[in-house]
This record gives structure tokens, sequence and C-alpha cells, in this order.
């Protein structure tokens, strides 16, 4: 019987292999709506070092990936606004020069996310074409107008927030919560959900994110 | 001291000038205020871009849900006909040209429809989704709270001197003194403020302007 349901968050992040040193880990979320923070403290305690750090804030000291920050474990993030009220960890981190910060359009990231996903290597896009986030970037034109080709990322692990599962990892999310989650989830080799609820079956009508986009769900009450 | 329009006034224009049926992005700040100037009896729908169209205002006190909430991280409400998606739906819409509107603050634009907005000198960067809603929209509005900046110098100018946010991508700016309508030949001054005259206006503005046949007369509340 598939059965993708573990029953703690100690359990959600064990034995995972590719939760290792080095890897490329990606966080849901977009403010406070949606942000998997119990599946990031998961994380935190297993003391990973050097991970890169995908997500649209770089999150404060209480809350988001900036718990993963503080520990030590970033050596890399890569977001689209690192610089919302409280992301004072980045920040410093930032100016001490102990992090390195790759800035990339909010379209671009879910586009980049997307096409990790979906199995295109690149793409090309007009946004961000003929600014400073162009620079070292191949260029195209196209019917007269100039694009930017953009690379797929294929991270190891996702972390995502959702309102409920099945046992078959089938997702729904609520509201503007559901955000990054989806892109997230199909970008990823493992993909984690925290949620709400876990329920017996979820009208197929309604699921968002299907199970084959995520390995293991963990209920957040549990 | 000349007369000038508050930023509410400002936001007013931008609001009356909002077609029927729109798909309409409101940038952080001060474009959120168009949304408390819808004028009555014409339907248009605001489009969040962490996942959301149908976007209303802000909820009673108590009743703010933080799963709710719009691009600036403020509660809002969900309105009839509204609907839910992920972020690379709600790129999609704003990059395949979907859009009808989008309206956002600057720092500077360029008589040539190039856009600062994203980066003052020693700040952290961040850019969030500005590139993609200047590069994707249809129309892109600019609204400026005052038409110069704080030290005097323009925002409205030739060339802009600040990183770009996009590039070409300007059809209109709504300042304190006037609407300008970026064309293929510059700037077009299509309304003043009541007692603002047009060699006010240039004098504060650093590109060459020129004048709409019929200028309108815009006037503070």
């Amino acid at each position: 019987m598939i059965d993708k349901r573990v029953t703690n968050f100690e359990a959600v992040v064990a034995d995972l292999p590719e939760l290792h040193d080095g890897a490329i880990i990606t966080a849901g979320g977009f403010g406070d709506a949606g942000v998997p923070e119990r599946l990031i403290d998961a994380v935190t305690t297993l003391n990973l070092k050097n991970l890169t750090v995908i997500a649209n804030n770089a999150g404060s000291e209480r809350g988001g990936v900036g718990k993963l920050l503080k520990a030590g474990s970033v050596t890399k993030v890569i977001c689209t606004f690192p610089r919302s009220s409280g992301s004072v960890i980045f920040q410093e981190l930032h100016a001490a020069g102990k992090i390195e910060l790759e800035l990339v359009p909010q379209g671009t990231l879910a586009e980049r996310l997307r096409a990790g996903g979906a199995g295109i290597p690149a793409f090309f896009t007009a946004t961000a074409a003929g600014t400073p986030l162009a620079e070292g970037k191949e260029s195209r034109e196209f019917d007269g107008r100039e694009y930017l080709l953009e690379r797929a990322i294929k991270p190891d692990v996702a972390l995502v927030h959702a309102e409920c599962a099945d046992r078959w990892g089938n997702l729904a999310f609520a509201k503007t919560s559901r955000n990054f989650n989806p892109v997230m989830a199909m970008s990823a080799t493992a993909t984690l959900a925290q949620v709400n609820r876990i329920v017996d079956h979820i009208d197929p009508e309604t699921v968002v994110t299907p199970g084959i986009f995520v390995t293991r769900v963990v209920e957040l009450d549990s | 001291m000349s007369a000038k329009l508050s930023s509410i006034d400002i936001a007013r224009c931008a609001a009356n000038d909002i077609t029927e049926g729109s798909y309409v992005n409101l940038g952080i700040g001060m474009p959120m205020l168009v949304s408390d100037c819808l004028p009555k009896g014409r339907e248009y729908v605001l489009h969040t871009e962490n996942g959301m169209l149908g976007m209303g205002p802000r909820p009673p006190e108590g009743e703010e849900d933080m799963e709710l909430i719009n691009a600036g991280k403020q509660p809002v409400t969900l309105l009839p006909g509204g609907s839910f998606f992920h972020h690379a739906d709600s790129f999609a819409m704003i990059r395949g040209g979907h859009l009808d509107i989008s309206i956002l603050g600057a720092y500077q634009v360029a008589e040539n429809g190039d856009i600062a907005n994203w980066m003052l000198p020693g700040q952290a960067p961040a850019v969030g989704g500005a590139m993609d809603l200047v590069a994707g929209a249809k129309q892109v509005w600019v609204m400026l709270s005052s038409h110069v900046s704080k030290d005097g110098s323009p925002k409205v100018v030739d060339k802009c001197t600040l990183p770009l946010t996009g590039i070409r991508c300007v059809n209109r700016i709504y300042s304190d003194l006037a609407i300008i309508d970026i064309t293929d030949d510059g700037f077009l001054v299509t309304a003043l403020v009541d007692g603002v005259s047009f060699d006010e206006l240039q004098a504060k503005t650093g590109a060459p302007l020129q004048q709409a046949a019929d200028v309108t007369t815009l006037h503070s509340s």
C-alpha cells in the first residue's frame, strides 16, 4: 500500500538521501502565507552545512529560511526579495560577505522551478532584458524583442506547506498560501509537505499538486 | 507654492482611466490607493502576483486572514468571480501578456519608456516581481507622488541613471503635476494640474515635453 504519511517532524527529515551537506533546498511561502515553518525547523536541527536555499524571501530570525541562515547552514541564497522588514540575518551575513546572493525576478524564479520540474533545461524570457540582472546571461532576439536565456533549477529537496494531503501525497491549498509551493513541489527530487490536515481522500478535481510530486507528508499537529 | 495633487488625487486619476473589464496589477505602496478609488459601476479585476485574481479591500478589523494576503503581505479579501493559482501561473498571466495594466511607483522614467524602480545606491538588492510586471503587462503606468525628487532633481528624465527595471516599457506617468504619455516622439503632456503652467512643468522635467492638442485640467480635491 502506498502511504506517504509520516508520523512526526523528526521522522519526516530522517534517512532522506537528498538531505545532505551542499544540498539545494527550496522552501515555499510568500510573506507569512504558506511557509513550511515546522519543516524548516526540522531541517535546521540536522545541522547541515553549505546549503543553497531557494525561497521568495530570505526569512527572519523567527520565521522562514532565516532559521537555517542563523544556524550557519547556508552559503548561498537564491531569492527575489531579501529586503523585507525583519530580514536582518540575511542582510548581516550578506554585508559581511558570508553568504552569496543570486537575485532572481519573481516570475523568472517561479518559471525556473517549473521548468526544472518539467524537464525543460532552459527558456527565454523578456523579463530583466536590458537591466543589471541580465549581466552574464545569453540573450537572443525573437520577433524584434530581446530575451534572456534562463536556466531551470532542480533542487534536491522542496519543503512545502499545504492545507491538506491524503496518503497518496496529493495536496490541496488554502487561498494565497498556495504561492510557490506547487512549483517547488514539482521541481525537487524529494518533496516534503507539512499540512494542516491529513484526510482520507481529496476530491480529484480539487487536487492542485498530484502525489507524484510528493515524497512524504506530515500533519502539523503531529 | 503652486498647486499639486495629493497621492489619493493621483490614484483617482489613474482609476478613472482604467476601462471596464480590465485586469490590473497594483504595485506595493502608492499604487494600492487605486483600489480605493474605483469609479462606481465600473468593474475591473485586480491581480496580485502572489496568486489571486479578484482582490478586494482590506477586511474589517478582526476578520484578517493571513492566508489571504496581497503582494505587500497585507490582509485583503476575495471578491465574487475571483480565483487562486500558483506563482508560475500568476506570472504566466503577467509574462504572457494577459494583464492589461501594471501600475507601479518609480525613481526615474525616461522618454524612451525605460524605468528604474528597484534599487537605490547603497540599498541592499531586492527585485520582487517588478521586472516581470514591466516586461509583461500590455500597459505600464507609473505613479509619482512628486514630479521631482526631494533634492529637486527630475524623476522624468531623458535617460535613467539608476539601475533599470525594464526597457522601453512605460506608457504613461501620473504625477502630482501632470499626466504624461510616452509616445514614439517622447513625452506628451495630456493633463496639467490647475495652476501649473506648461513652462513650470518643463522646468521640473529632465527631457523635452510636448503638449497635446487638448490638455485636460486636473483639480486637487
